[in-house]
């Protein structure tokens, strides 16, 4: 299983704006105009290396979050889009 | 280089060197409200200058030099000597700022509050900032809005305003020909005269002021006002500055700050008259 990875908190600024936020990654010089549960799932890997299964347990602890099949899909997709955006790394 | 300008516009002290004098004398006309700046260490320098000995004095061309170039640019013929001087003025702020965030912009401001009006070009936004300038508001800039990232204030660009084509008509209606410059005819961008900005506006320049509105104008369609979210506000004003991504956090803080206390409306017009009157509403309600 794939550790999925995200730089520390310290690396990014973010701004809520309204349904979306603007997410500063220093590191890159990038901005991204970001909604849920994208912050919710840095904030997770944040310099803490995760399985998939992991990254679900710890976003149902964290904010209350379902874990069904349809949790998995949501979120599979959303590190594939972190992934190609430089935001999200495998280690 | 042979003949040199020099000028203090907002914060920002430019000089421009020419291989003529006709570029120079023009934009010493243009530029005569503004502060002396003999001796003083400029921020940008531009150089325009013969492409060749030859073609200084044959069908003469003015390329155009600096710090920052675009190395496609097209040489401009000597009559356009002035849209070249400017053209590399607005070049070497735009890519060499980085104490303010620059939006491409032009801004107004009255009892301390700014109006600033962003938009493609055509969308008529330099033109409403020198209409608004002869109607009781302080004319700002018609080009850079100038934010500053430490206390979220808009400092003031005053260029004279290059006026195209038809707009040229309109400020001759509104303020007579005492302040426009030469006419260059049928440059790239169509024909262009210059506007000077009243004395009052240069002479204010070094005052800032707090942003209370952002228009988004467009000109050519019935008369409108829409809402935006503030992540369409955010993602516009990313688009129209030219600096945001070179400034870093400086630029995060200073667009984050800036649309998340200041009201913003998209607005259509079909004339300069309505344009006019939709401002002062939506000054009357938000600002």
């Amino acid at each position: 299983m794939p550790r999925f990875c995200a730089d520390a908190p310290e690396h990014f600024r973010l701004a809520q704006l309204d349904a979306f936020a603007a997410l500063f990654h220093r590191r890159s010089g990038t901005t991204h105009i970001v909604s849920e549960p994208v912050p919710e799932i840095l904030a997770a890997l944040a310099g803490n290396p995760l399985t998939l299964d992991e990254l679900i347990d710890a976003l149902a602890k964290a904010h209350d979050l379902e874990t069904g099949e349809d949790v998995r899909a949501v979120l599979i997709e959303r590190l594939a889009e972190l992934e190609y955006a430089g935001l999200v790394f495998r280690t | 280089m042979r003949h040199v300008f020099s000028a203090r516009i907002g914060p920002r002290v430019f000089r421009v060197g020419s291989d003529w004098r006709r570029p120079v004398d023009e934009l010493r006309a243009l530029y005569r409200d503004y502060p002396d700046t003999a001796g003083e260490i400029p921020d940008f320098t531009v150089r325009l200058e013969g492409q060749s000995w030859f073609r200084r004095h044959v069908r003469p061309s003015v390329t155009i030099e600096g710090d920052y170039m675009l190395p496609e640019a097209v040489p401009l013929s000597l009559e356009h000597g002035l849209l070249a001087a400017e053209m590399a003025m607005n070049l070497q702020i735009a890519l060499g700022e980085r104490r303010y965030l620059l939006l491409h912009a032009s801004s107004v401001e009255r009892d301390g509050k700014v109006l600033i009006m962003t938009g493609e070009s055509g969308s008529g936004k330099s033109t409403l900032s020198a209409l608004l300038g002869e109607r009781g508001w302080r004319f700002m800039g018609d080009e850079f809005a100038l934010i500053d990232p430490q206390t979220g204030l808009a400092h003031a660009f005053p260029r004279p305003v290059s006026l195209k084509n038809q707009a040229i008509a309109v400020m001759q209606d509104a303020a007579g020909e005492a302040r426009l410059g030469p006419l260059l005819k049928a440059t790239p961008k169509g024909d262009i005269r210059h506007f000077m900005p009243r004395a009052e506006a240069v002479s204010a320049m070094d005052q800032p002021g707090a942003p209370a509105l952002i228009l988004f104008p467009r000109f050519g369609h019935a008369r409108a006002i829409r809402e935006m979210g503030t992540s369409e506000i955010f993602v516009r004003l990313t688009q129209a500055s030219t600096n945001y991504v070179a400034l870093g956090d400086a630029g995060f803080d200073a667009l984050t700050h800036l649309v998340q206390s200041t009201q913003a409306r998209a607005i259509d017009y079909p004339d300069t008259q309505t344009a006019i009157s939709l401002v002062e509403e939506l000054w009357a309600e938000f600002a």
